[in-house]
């Protein structure tokens, strides 16, 4: 569970909210009559997308320990069936669903 | 036809929401497995690490945005850090922006309905806005206001419903919190496969991986997200010119 107050919870919570928000009113704000985007932003909208899903990968994995416990080879070997499920139907549900259940199995039974 | 904010309300001819209702409601069906499955798990995984089913209820209705709601679920868990949370919320929803710039010309006219179809505008809600052919004789306003409705009805519901059945649960949810791994890896694997130059793939992950080494797991977001923009800043005429010549 958590070390915040119920307090400190409630504005992290605003503070995505608002972040949130802000994303998706922004342009409407900036943009109102379909002025046209300035090339900078149209480029981070083209390359941010695939680096932030890297990012995000990494801060999903950010506590597995190479060194100790189980090495990561769970992680590694259910990332494997992801992809290899993915590249092979992809069905995003499928791919999400199996790859989950293995892991589980994985730090359930085996490691 | 339908441009409901510059008709005067009594116009609109009667029907006309019953009408687009109908019209929505299949394209909506695919994101109602899917939400289900993603909502569930969410309200289920909120539920394993401790919180009661009002987080994911209240989440699911005011967040609105699934990816950033499981991350939310991490920063809840970690040491108060609302600068962090801030950044992180932009740049997971970055993409929004570009959603929203696809969207002025389609939300003009929309009237009072237009707050909340850019409330809404999450992925799924957008593709549909986005590239649904409206049948002619449905009011367009409409048409997307109960796209994202009934999208938001989903997500919250299917939250709310893991985050009460959670706690009955009886198998082992070890290893759950694996779902928001596979869901990046899915998005990430679709991104890889869309494009042709994987420059900012390869940095996002590799500049991550690099600065979670030097800065360790409570410390690395913020300077591998500056990293990132930096670089990418940097190399934007390479890759841009990349992109092209692939």
């Amino acid at each position: 569970m958590t070390e915040m107050t119920l307090t400190q919870q409630i504005v992290t919570v605003a503070v995505i909210v608002g972040g949130t928000m802000l994303t998706r009113f922004l342009p409407f704000l900036l943009f109102p009559a379909g002025k046209s985007t300035p090339k900078f932003v149209q480029y981070l909208g083209k390359v941010l997308p695939a680096a932030v899903f890297g990012l995000l990968i990494i801060y999903c994995l950010r506590n597995v320990s190479v060194f100790t416990g189980s090495h990561g080879i769970p992680e590694l070997i259910a990332i494997g069936v992801v992809v290899g499920l993915h590249l092979w139907k992809r069905q995003m549900l499928l791919s999400i669903a199996g790859g989950t259940i293995c892991y589980m199995l994985l730090v359930q039974l085996v490691f | 036809m339908g441009l409901i904010g510059r008709k005067p309300k009594g116009k609109c001819p009667p029907g006309t929401a019953k009408k687009a209702l109908r019209a929505a409601f299949p394209h909506t069906l695919p994101i109602f497995a899917g939400f289900w499955f993603l909502g569930l798990t969410y309200g289920i995984y909120m539920n394993a690490c401790g919180f009661s089913f009002w987080y994911p209820m209240l989440m699911s209705l005011t967040i609105f945005a699934g990816s950033m709601e499981f991350v939310a679920v991490n920063l809840l868990m970690g040491a108060f850090d609302p600068l962090q949370a801030f950044a992180m919320t932009l740049m997971i929803n970055a993409r929004h922006l570009f959603y929203g710039l696809s969207m002025l010309d389609k939300y003009k006219g929309t009237g009072l309905k237009k707050p909340y179809l850019i409330f809404g505008m999450c992925d799924e809600s957008f593709s549909i806005n986005y590239t649904a052919k409206i049948p002619a004789g449905v009011d367009k306003g409409w048409f997307m206001f109960f796209v994202t409705l009934l999208n938001h009805i989903y997500w919250f519901s299917g939250s709310t419903l893991g985050g009460i059945f959670g706690s009955l649960l009886q198998f082992n949810t070890e290893g759950l919190e694996f779902v928001m791994t596979a869901m990046f890896v899915v998005i990430f694997l679709e991104q890889w496969l869309k494009e042709k130059n994987h420059t900012a793939a390869l940095l996002g992950l590799g500049l991550s991986l690099l600065f979670l080494i030097a800065f360790g797991a409570d410390g690395f977001i913020l300077p591998a997200m500056l990293a990132i923009l930096g670089v990418l800043t940097l190399l934007r005429r390479p890759i841009e010119r990349g992109g092209d010549a692939a």
